[in-house]
């Protein structure tokens, strides 16, 4: 079985407002949660970011996290969704 | 490291694209249940199955949640009941019984279907096979989340043409027990050549006896995935169409893949295989009709079809098969009518016939299913069907199938609801001459000559 990863992909998508980012990783940093890459676009209007984030330290479980991340966004506005990495790296990598 | 575009591409898969992951099936073997006091059977199996399956609904969610994809359906399948119940069931209601214990371990555990209420009877029927197969029409119509499946006939067997005209008989009793929700218990019945051991997709899914005591399988799906990405390829010739339809099949198992890796992990049960099929629903862009038109046909069933679909169902498994380290089940492209709303439209428009889909079935994973027919038919004439569809199966060394449903006090064009993922269907005609004395020959149909290999 292969090793399993702390490593969540977190995307933020909406209307760009100011303190989006800000927003973001207030949460983050109030729950130890490392930031290891950070990539953003704007496509028509559109705010579009990724975050590869480390949970290993996270102080609260992975349910939670990802609960409480969408509430942020519901209050800034905008969509957050928190994956873990493999879906991807199983998707994208051979 | 991961970028932002193949995030995106992943979830847009997802989230517009209808990309998502059929089914976890966990199958359970009840060999160990055997009693022969029937009261102690279904304490047994109900013991049994609430047991191992007990974590399965909460870790498909918590799998749900970890990646957001969608896990449609968390189901059972058990070893054929015709084997664990032979032992203590003397007559079909006392198998009506094994069928209750299964509607109610699959209520306690929570999951939506639970598979295995079936017979393997593809050389001959033993007395209790045959009490099992009389007890279906009772059983489909006093339980809700059973199904049934018959195996009838396989490329090393022949066909066992005794079952399949008790078969024709069953499938009118079950819609005739069912007939106040447009016969609906023959959704829950298929009849099977070649019948996979370890098929996760319902209603066909049994644990066979082959395998180990409990394992996970896993249905992947997308046709919608497939769909828009043909899109980008239009006017293209084929090579470059099979190499876009075999890298998305890699994609959408792949995650098949992580998906049943980790329940397998968190459930601390071997996992068995991947089906990679391509199971549409009756949701807009979830169909695999639709894919046949982009492919360039007007409508599934033009002249071209049959092609089509041939090319999409071996570019499917191409793809598929690298993604995975064990694939199995039924894996290709499933054609059901009333589950496929660009199916649906192509009867409708008078292009698709019952004809053409059997001829579709040479090529397509499955075979004739979920496809609604008036309710006076005469049983030999199901059975006639059956046995076309079982011969089509047992000659090409693949796994066919039909899930008729004669529909009791409905015509030829009128339509059936059957709700949810099994959607609508329009009633379509059958050849109106008879082929009584065929299946009444009795007997078995030989096995054929390339099945000799030894």
């Amino acid at each position: 079985m292969e090793q399993k990863s702390d490593r969540t992909i977190i995307t933020v998508v909406g209307k760009d407002t100011v303190g989006i980012i800000a927003g973001v990783c207030t949460y983050l940093a109030e729950n130890d949660i490392n930031v290891l890459d950070i990539s953003q676009t704007i496509v028509q209007g559109f705010f579009n970011m990724m975050m590869i984030v480390d949970m290993k330290k996270a102080s609260k479980p992975f349910g939670q996290c990802a609960k409480e991340l969408e509430q942020v966004g519901e209050k800034i506005g905008v969509s957050i969704k928190c994956q873990r990495e493999e879906i991807f790296n199983k998707m994208h990598r051979i | 490291m991961i970028n932002i575009w193949e995030v995106k591409e992943t979830n847009k898969m997802i989230e517009q694209e209808n990309l998502d992951v059929r089914t976890i099936t966990l199958g359970i073997s009840l060999l160990d249940c055997i009693d022969s006091d029937l009261e102690q059977l279904n304490k047994n199996i109900y013991n049994k199955i609430t047991r191992v399956a007990a974590k399965l609904v909460e870790t498909g969610t918590e799998i749900e949640r970890d990646y957001c994809i969608p896990v449609v359906n968390k189901r059972i399948s058990v070893t054929p009941a015709a084997l664990i119940g032979q032992a203590a069931c003397r007559t079909p209601e006392d198998f009506v019984t094994i069928a209750k214990t299964l509607d109610r371990a699959a209520k306690t555990v929570g999951v939506n279907f639970i598979g295995g209420y079936s017979a393997l009877v593809s050389k001959g029927m033993t007395k209790g096979d045959e009490n099992l197969i009389r007890s279906i029409p009772k059983a489909l119509s006093v339980t809700e989340r059973v199904c049934s499946s018959v195996n009838v006939g396989s490329t090393k067997t022949g066909i066992d043409m005794d079952a399949v005209k008790l078969m024709g008989e069953i499938v009118l009793q079950t819609a005739e027990y069912t007939k106040e929700n447009d016969s609906l218990g023959c959704a829950k019945l298929v009849i099977f050549c070649n019948a996979p051991d370890d098929n996760p997709f319902m209603a066909g899914a049994f644990h066979g006896v082959t395998e180990a005591d409990a394992i996970i399988n896993v249905g992947v799906s997308g046709p919608g995935v497939v769909k828009k990405s043909l899109e980008q390829v239009r006017g293209e010739n084929f090579e470059v169409l099979c190499e876009t339809i075999k890298k998305t099949a890699f994609k959408i198992t792949r995650v098949g893949q992580l998906v049943a890796q980790e329940a397998s992990r968190r459930m601390g049960i071997p996992f068995g295989i991947i089906d990679l099929s391509l199971a549409p629903t009756p949701a807009v862009g979830d169909s695999v009709a639709e894919i046949l038109e982009e492919i360039g046909l007007e409508y599934a069933g033009a002249p071209g079809t049959t092609a089509a679909l041939a090319l999409l169902n071996d570019q499917v498994k191409k793809g598929g098969i690298m993604a995975s380290s064990y694939v199995g089940g039924l894996s290709g492209a499933f054609i059901p009518v009333s589950e496929d709303q660009g199916m649906i439209d192509a009867v409708e428009a008078g292009a698709l016939t019952l004809e053409k889909l059997e001829a579709m079935t040479c090529v397509c994973s499955v075979g004739l299913d979920m496809i609604a027919v008036p309710g006076d038919l005469p049983p030999s004439t199901i059975s006639g069907i059956i046995a076309d569809e079982m011969a089509i199966g047992m000659i090409n060394q693949k796994t066919t199938a039909v899930r008729l449903i004669p529909v009791i006090g409905k015509g030829i064009g009128e339509t059936v609801e059957f709700g949810g993922l099994l959607g609508h269907a329009p009633v379509m005609p059958v050849n109106k001459y008879g082929c009584e004395a065929f299946i009444s020959r009795g007997g078995r149909i030989p096995a054929p000559i390339h099945s000799f290999k030894n």
